[in-house]
């Protein structure tokens, strides 16, 4: 029961991510006025890459051969240490070694510098093949990451003050709603600069294009062009759960509603797997409302909506340091 | 073997010390062999004693208990008086193992400059540079110190002239001198008025007597006196300017040993004057190092984004680091003013154990990129790329030294950032606005510093190792593949793998510094100099305990483990076809990948207001009357430097204008002079019998 449980929550991620982007695909589609794929085509599209074989560029070292896995795995770790439907950390006890717990990875300033260090490992991808797209790629990646990291880490330290906790699963079962209405308006501030985090680590609108390769824009798709096969594959499938996560970290530490605070397959278990998938559902709906609204911002517009999002975190944390605590 | 653990130990190091730099002197005269057994003699002699006093100092932790030396010196004021207590034994281990290792690297690296340079003189400047910084940070008497501190100084600045044909380095060195002798002056002035506060030289009686008898005043002018002084040497900014400067002119091993721990001296004097000497220091001194820490990292960071000579960017990235130990002793001091006992341990064991990390990784990058400049014989990140393929082992060394000083986990920078945000967080919840204020602002200082350092190292190590060889005229010599070779190789496998055992041992060297901490700041006086540990024991397991680095360690090692294998098996029939890299069709060439500079353009650009950019366009014609036809176009970009235009330019006219004006006494006439020396003996008179 226990390794199920433990097994269940640590696939959930990689399992779900493909269907987001599918979701979000779909939405768009529909608001195009095009039928589109259908949600299971990231699925699809995943399959025939681990098929293919690879081509690799002969300029390329190590660096490109080893760390996609190095990326893949850390976000799937990522996705085991978010809240999800329930926000008991993951854990295993191993014999007489003792547990495996994989609550540590659930402080807030791991999970910021995970994330740096897998952009991290991407952007020396895209300088691997000495190519003239992934240098640049890789050089606003860089400039945009830079920039966020304040502001993820701000938004999430302002949850962690209003909790008074840094690990993101209690955070959710902190009982946030015991709080009177007026100290979570400044969490509605924070999500707003959260909220703009995740489009620029995500590489969506306005920060990047998901959905062109057109050279002279992209950032993200920039780095991996020299990729093929299954090596292109764990790439866009760490994109996905990157998105999953971030989706997932939104949703319930600004909103925690009907998470699962119990082992096993409850009663709340059954019940809080439908308000995540809602939660889920309204983030995919914003993010494809957003980019079927709005163009792509010129590149050095974006450092204004980075600071911005970082300043809304400040407010938001001023708020609480100044009439709380 | 409980010898090695006396205090003989300790005498046995000093001797070695002096007997490796004169002998090496000596075969460096005398042997007419272009200095190969002087550069043996001098560094092999260093790398014993270091290893001798590594072990001494640890020796010093198992016994629990600090040793006290005093010998008498014929000069009244000074005496040869050592007190090496848990402060002084950690940075003492800290010198030992870095210079172990620095020394062990230097003979192989030292060997291209034999016939050219004299390896003797040399020798004995290292040794000495060695000496000064032993005997800087455990001596017990303050005029000792000055003395130590002053030999510390002035051998290094021997070493960075070494390579005496680049004019750079000259420039570089008497920089250095300058800047040093200047901290040297304010050191002076923070000794002498604690000598005026408590009637003597010996630093055990400043423990005793305190600042009591000091007016508020000039305990400021004391306390402002260590700041400027000590973060001269610190390499606080504005106070930098010397660093980048001086620390890439000297040999690699020289740079490492002075990035990595001769800065560290400071922040040990900073911690001995405002924790152990004098503590007490009003709550206002722990926000303005706060302040100064933030500013440190921040600007730092940005600074050396804007380098592209590898050796300037690390140089940059120690200001930084600076100013993260600085967040750590800032917020000491503040919760020492509050009277929090805890997290006043807690803060300084992070900025202590910050210390120990950066020494440790920046050495780790400074002898990679030794190797690197050796090669390619340039110190232009621009002439690299593809490095990789011909240096794997130092490429891959390098890249742990990027991820451990970007704060990666689970490598130690992560550790000691961490440990310093949590005590940055607690400082969140004071009572007072301003602190409050301050606080916030040292996080997003050190939030954004993560982020930046993240970038810097993309492209230190991007530019450096990854792609193709961008100047095609370094091929001709085309060094062959790197082989292992212990000489190089050895002192960087210890230093990557401190970096990975002290990120994931965190929880041990945390309880370890507690005890440490504890001890000075709880001392039990200076006849038993026990470290109390047991008291304390309670305190560090509540601090290792809420430690993630090492669940995330192991959690990570498994997840890598078992993902890459299950896909990896999964895949494994899928054939690998090597190709060359796609460019739309056209042919490519090393030209066309990005540069150092353009890879940190757009972050220099967003934050221009600070760096200063400049930009100087050239253009000459092949028609000069027309003017349509272009032949040469040249872009020159440089950036401003505020610190010089507006810090230390308007002091330096402001000294010639004053030099000016007294200049005027000096007639030249013999009668003018005789009726300065009888005035002043007139004053003196009355001022004696007053």
């Amino acid at each position: 029961m226990d390794i199920l449980f433990f097994a269940l929550q640590v696939i959930a991620v990689p399992a779900v991510s493909p269907l987001l982007i599918g979701i979000i695909r779909k939405f768009k589609a529909l608001m195009q006025n095009r039928v589109g794929a259908d949600v299971w085509q990231p699925y699809r599209d995943l399959r025939k890459l681990f098929q293919k074989d690879e081509i690799i560029s002969d300029e390329a070292s190590w660096v490109t051969r080893y760390f996609p896995y190095l990326i893949f795995a850390i976000t799937v770790l990522l996705g085991a240490a978010v809240p999800l439907v329930s926000s008991l950390s993951p854990e295993l006890v191993v014999g007489e070694w003792g547990v495996f717990s994989l609550a540590p990875v659930s402080d807030f300033i791991i999970i910021v510098y995970l994330f740096a260090l897998t952009t991290f490992l991407l952007v020396l991808i895209g300088m691997d093949q000495g190519s003239a797209f992934g240098g640049f790629g890789s050089s606003r990646e860089m400039m945009v990451s830079a920039l966020a990291e304040g502001g993820l880490f701000f938004a999430l330290f302002a949850v962690s003050i209003a909790t008074q906790t840094g690990n993101v699963m209690e955070m959710v079962s902190s009982g946030m709603y015991e709080l009177p209405l007026l100290a979570l308006l400044p969490l509605l501030i924070a999500f707003m600069g959260f909220f703009l985090v995740l489009l620029a680590e995500n590489a969506r609108f306005p920060f990047d294009n998901p959905a062109t390769h057109l050279e002279l824009t992209m950032i993200h798709e920039a780095m991996i062009l020299d990729l093929s096969g299954k090596r292109l594959a764990l790439m866009e499938w760490a994109a996905a759960n990157k998105l999953m996560i971030f989706v997932a970290l939104g949703a319930n530490l600004f909103f925690p509603i009907g998470v699962s605070t119990t082992v096993g397959f409850g009663w709340e278990s059954v019940y809080a797997l439908p308000v995540f998938g809602a939660k889920v559902l309204v983030f995919a709906l914003m993010i494809a409302l957003l980019e079927s609204l709005m163009a792509k911002f010129r590149l050095f517009r974006l450092p204004d909506v980075l600071f911005t999002s970082f300043i809304l975190s400040v407010i938001a944390i001023g708020i609480y340091v100044g009439a709380y605590v | 073997m409980d010898i090695l653990f006396q205090a003989n130990a300790f005498i046995v190091a000093l001797a070695l010390y002096a007997g490796a730099a004169l002998l090496s002197l000596f075969a460096g005269w005398q042997l007419r062999d272009g200095g190969k057994v002087a550069n043996r003699v001098a560094h092999f002699g260093a790398c014993v004693a270091s290893l001798l006093l590594l072990v001494f100092s640890i020796g010093v932790f198992l016994d629990g208990e600090g040793k006290m030396l005093s010998f008498a010196s014929p000069f009244p004021d000074i005496s040869f008086a050592f007190r090496i207590d848990g402060l002084s034994a950690f940075f003492l281990g800290l010198i030992g193992g870095i210079a172990a290792l620095a020394s062990w690297f230097g003979v192989a690296y030292q060997k291209h400059f034999i016939g050219k340079y004299d390896l003797g003189m040399f020798g004995f400047f290292y040794n000495a540079f060695l000496l000064g910084m032993v005997l800087a940070v455990s001596a017990n008497q303050a005029l000792f110190f000055l003395f130590s501190w002053e030999l510390m100084s002035l051998a290094s600045y021997f070493l960075v002239i070494f390579d005496r044909e680049d004019s750079r380095n000259i420039r570089a060195g008497f920089l250095y001198l300058l800047m040093t002798q200047l901290g040297t002056v304010f050191i002076a002035i923070a000794l002498f008025l604690a000598y005026k506060a408590t009637g003597s030289f010996d630093f055990d009686v400043w423990r005793a007597t305190g600042l009591a008898s000091l007016s508020p005043v000039w305990q400021g002018v004391l306390f402002g006196s260590v700041l400027i002084g000590f973060g001269t040497k610190a390499g606080i900014i504005p106070l930098h300017i010397w660093l980048p400067e001086a620390h890439p002119a000297a040999p690699s091993h020289v740079s490492a040993l002075m990035s990595g721990v001769m800065i560290k001296t400071a922040i040990f004097m900073i911690i001995r004057f405002f924790f152990d000497f004098f503590p007490g220091a009003p709550l206002e001194w722990g926000l303005v190092i706060l302040v100064l820490g933030a500013v440190s990292s921040l600007l730092g960071v940005l600074y050396a984004l804007s380098e592209h000579d590898i050796k300037r960017l690390l140089a940059y990235h120690s200001v930084e680091n600076i100013g993260i130990i600085l967040l750590g002793v800032g917020a000491a001091l503040v919760f020492a003013g509050y009277g929090l006992q805890d997290f006043f341990v807690f803060a300084l064991v992070a900025a202590l154990f910050h210390t120990a990390n950066h020494a440790i990784f920046k050495s780790l990058l400074f002898l990679t990129s030794g190797v690197v400049v050796g090669v390619t014989g340039t110190r232009n990140m621009e002439a690299y790329g593809g490095l990789i393929r011909v240096l794997p082992y130092s490429a891959f060394f390098f890249l742990i030294g990027s991820m451990a000083i970007s704060a990666f986990p689970p490598f130690n920078g992560f550790a000691s950032e961490w440990l310093v945000f949590q005590s940055l967080f607690v400082g969140v919840a004071a009572s007072s606005l301003l602190v409050k204020m301050i606080f916030l602002a040292s996080i997003a200082s050190l939030s954004f510093t993560g982020g930046l350092a993240m970038a810097c190292f993309a492209k230190a190590f991007g530019i450096t190792f990854l792609g193709r060889r961008r100047e095609e005229h370094l091929s001709e010599r085309a060094p062959e593949k790197e082989r292992m070779n212990w000489l190089v190789h050895l002192p960087m496998i210890i230093l990557a793998t401190l970096t990975l055992v002290l990120g994931i041992g965190a929880p041990f060297v945390v309880s370890f510094l507690v005890g440490i901490v504890a001890s000075l700041v709880f001392g039990t006086g200076g006849e038993t100099l026990a470290f109390p540990y047991l008291q304390f024991m309670g305190m560090s397991e509540n601090f290792a305990g809420i430690l993630p680095v090492h669940g995330t360690a192991v959690a990570l090692a498994v997840f890598v483990a078992v993902i890459g294998a299950v896909i990896g098996w999964l895949t494994r029939k899928r054939r690998i076809t090597l190709a060359p890299t796609w460019d739309c069709g056209m042919p490519l060439s090393s030209k066309m990948q990005i540069t150092a500079t353009s890879f940190s353009r757009s972050l220099v650009v967003i934050f221009r207001g600070i760096l200063r950019p400049t930009k100087q366009t050239d253009v000459e014609y092949r028609d000069a009357e027309t003017r349509y036809f272009t032949s040469v176009h040249s872009v020159k970009t440089d950036f401003f430097d505020v610190y010089r235009s507006y810090v230390f330019r308007p002091i330096a006219q402001a000294l010639g204008y004053f030099s000016d004006r007294v200049k005027k006494i000096q007639s030249g006439n013999v009668n003018a002079y005789m009726f300065y020396v009888f005035m002043t003996l007139i004053l003196l008179l009355i001022f004696t019998t007053r």
